[in-house]
């Protein structure tokens, strides 16, 4: 399955106000992205959830720094991949 | 045309539609298991059609709140608007309606898992359970076709109808969209009048019937007669005043009703928040915080500095009282200058006076500009320490204040240890002034920024009132003030309450002060001490606002 790692760019965290954007653009995509938390160091590997869910998203609390695994499969994975990397990789609350 | 007769306890005549009080919603029963087949895809689509109107109704509230550029308040039921239409919370329902749960039973088990998994990850994601449980709720009452709980949202002003409002209630009623109120139950001192009163607000309790007014049916409420006219015509319409405005500024001194004397301060954070509390008509500034001169900053700000910040906020008090607190960087308010990292527990670590014995120069550049900002100002100016532990820290620190030529210094009491031991404490300084934010967090040792602890951080826990009460009677003994500056003294029930325990100030955020004010102007000393004595001895702050209220409302 295509994947993308991506580092939490948001100062906050993907919660709040970058958790609302980013799951909002997570469900334009055509196909269906799931992300994880994996390899920080001195946490347990959490996820994958569904990257359109705003309460999956809180659950998995991704903190800035982290580094998150976004994956999908099918027809414009790649491309739905590359947007949500972008804006993983942004400060979405400034 | 009809008229319904109670007690009329706040005055004022206007007319509006009615919006009663939803029952709360509560926790669905778990008897009745759906049969496999079609009863199971019924109740998935009931579920999808009642998250989708959930969520139009917050997106619709979100976008009026945008237009009326309450920006926050519009994020966050965007946010909540999302988690009515979440996918996640919507499968897990749906998986259970699939092992035959009913819709809301479903809804209310997949919420609970979510709000599990927040309160486990601590801080900012447990104090969103809030929001889960409110969704939740809403989800539920929209299922079980029962109007959204709380508060009714309308927007045009309206007469809020209820059985009773609770203090819960009450909280969170917007003045600006409650046109008056009429319950079924309560009397002229119940804590709903006292609240209507002190927010200008006309109301009526006691009016049998009520209840049966249906949504949206006009009624005159005239709050000096006592009278709710159904349907009223349009030369009895004309009668209506326009809605009394709630008093934005105090009206008089602070004193009970027999004229205790009270003093009524604002809470200032920076030389920007006097305007606010001179508009409000405090008597003075109980909490001026200083951090604002130090954050964001890698140096100490100049002593020259210092002075110009706080020679405004004194200028604005001429005449009158601030209480300025020294340096109150730690914990939540890290600074580089004199914080250190990675202390294992910040809220335990070296923070408030203690950040003194690592950075002596601070403390004492500080306690200089104040002294040369006040000399000349015309204010009274005093001077505490945040985060003092023992009767010892207390002497030290009133010396040195003395010494920059301060002549009233005293403590900030937010460490239980200081409370226990408050007739040294008050002995060792000049006043007292009780943080009940920080008191509530370390007696009952539960982290204030935890969403999931927040029931332990009320500030009607009987045990932080206890303490209360013993540094206030030490204070009587020694002769000393002892004010409480935390959330505590911005609710106006608990303000009379604080009153009662022998507290001689109170400084609150500005815009509480008319409420409080008005509060504790209808109330007697001894009826404070009377309600002061059954808070103390209450089982939980829950049972402590109910014996409160319940005696407000059966003794005149």
């Amino acid at each position: 399955m295509p994947e993308r790692r991506a580092v939490v760019a948001s100062k906050v965290g993907l919660h709040a106000r970058p958790a609302a954007l980013f799951a909002k653009a997570a469900a334009e995509q055509t196909v269906t992205v799931t992300i994880a938390v994996t390899g920080v160091e001195g946490t347990q590997d959490r996820g994958p959830v569904d990257a359109s869910s705003i309460l999956g998203l809180m659950t998995l609390g991704a903190k800035h720094g982290d580094e998150v695994v976004l994956a999908a499969e099918g027809e414009g994975a790649e491309s739905a991949l590359e947007t949500l990397a972008e804006l993983v990789a942004q400060d979405l609350d400034a | 045309m009809k008229e319904l007769r109670g007690i009329g306890v706040a005055s004022g005549r206007t007319v509006g539609p009615v919006a009663a009080m939803p029952p709360p919603v509560g926790e669905p029963a778990e008897d009745g298991e759906l049969s496999e087949g079609s009863d199971r895809e019924a109740a998935v689509v009931l579920l999808d059609s009642s998250s989708s109107t959930v969520g139009a109704e917050l997106s619709a509230r979100a976008q009026t709140a945008r237009q009326a550029g309450r920006d926050d308040a519009a994020e966050v039921l965007e946010a909540t608007a999302m988690m009515a239409l979440d996918a996640t919370l919507l499968g897990d329902a749906k998986a259970r309606i699939g092992q035959g749960s009913r819709p809301e039973r479903a809804v209310w088990d997949a919420a609970q898992h979510v709000a599990e998994q927040l309160s486990s990850l601590g801080g900012y994601m447990a104090e969103r359970v809030r929001d889960v449980q409110d969704v939740r709720d809403r989800l539920v009452a929209a299922l079980t076709g029962r109007p959204a709980p709380g508060i009714p949202v309308r927007d045009q002003p309206y007469v809020l109808v209820a059985r009773d409002l609770a203090p819960a209630d009450t909280a969170t009623l917007d003045p600006s969209k409650v046109a008056a109120l009429v319950t079924e139950q309560g009397g002229p001192t119940s804590h709903t009048a006292i609240l209507a009163r002190a927010l200008g607000l006309p109301a009526v309790v006691a009016v049998a019937g009520a209840t049966d007014l249906a949504d949206g049916t006009w009624v005159l409420v005239d709050g000096a007669q006592g009278t709710v006219v159904i349907d009223p015509t349009a030369e009895q319409r004309s009668t209506a005043g326009a809605k009394v405005q709630g008093q934005t500024s105090l009206q008089a001194v602070g004193a009970t009703s027999d004229g205790h004397r009270v003093r009524l301060y604002a809470n200032v954070g920076d030389p920007s928040g006097v305007e606010a509390a001179v508009a409000a008509g405090a008597e003075g500034v109980g909490l001026f915080r200083t951090e604002f001169c130090f954050l964001d900053r890698a140096e100490a700000p100049s002593v020259d500095e210092q002075v110009m910040a706080y020679e405004r906020v004194f200028a604005a008090f001429s005449g009158r009282r601030v209480v300025v607190r020294t340096l109150d960087a730690g914990a939540d308010k890290p600074l580089p200058f004199v914080t250190a990292d990675g202390e294992p527990n910040p809220a335990l670590g070296v923070r408030g006076l203690r950040t003194a014995t690592g950075s002596p120069q601070v403390l004492g550049d500080q306690l200089t500009a104040i002294a040369r900002a006040a000399a000349g100002s015309g204010a009274e100016v005093w001077v505490m320490a945040p985060m003092v532990a023992t009767a010892e820290e207390a002497r030290a620190f009133t010396d040195q204040a003395h010494e920059a030529g301060l002549p009233t210094a005293g403590v900030m009491v937010e460490i239980p240890s200081a409370a226990l031991t408050a007739d040294l404490v008050l002995a060792a300084c000049d006043f007292a002034s009780i943080g009940t934010n920080d008191l509530a967090q370390y007696t009952m040792a539960a982290d204030r920024q935890l969403g999931a602890l927040a029931a332990l951080n009320d500030p009607w826990q009987p045990a932080l009132l206890q303490l209360i009460a013993m540094t206030a009677e030490a204070g009587a003994r020694t002769g000393r003030p002892v004010g409480v500056c935390g959330e505590a003294a911005a609710d106006p029930l608990l303000a009379c309450v604080l009153v009662g325990l022998g507290v001689t100030s109170l400084s609150m955020t500005p815009r509480a002060l008319p409420a409080v004010g008005a509060a504790l102007a209808e109330l007697s000393q001894a009826r404070c001490v009377q309600l002061s004595k059954a808070a103390v001895s209450s089982e939980s702050p829950i049972v402590a606002r109910e014996s409160v209220a319940s005696i407000l409302n059966e003794t005149p």
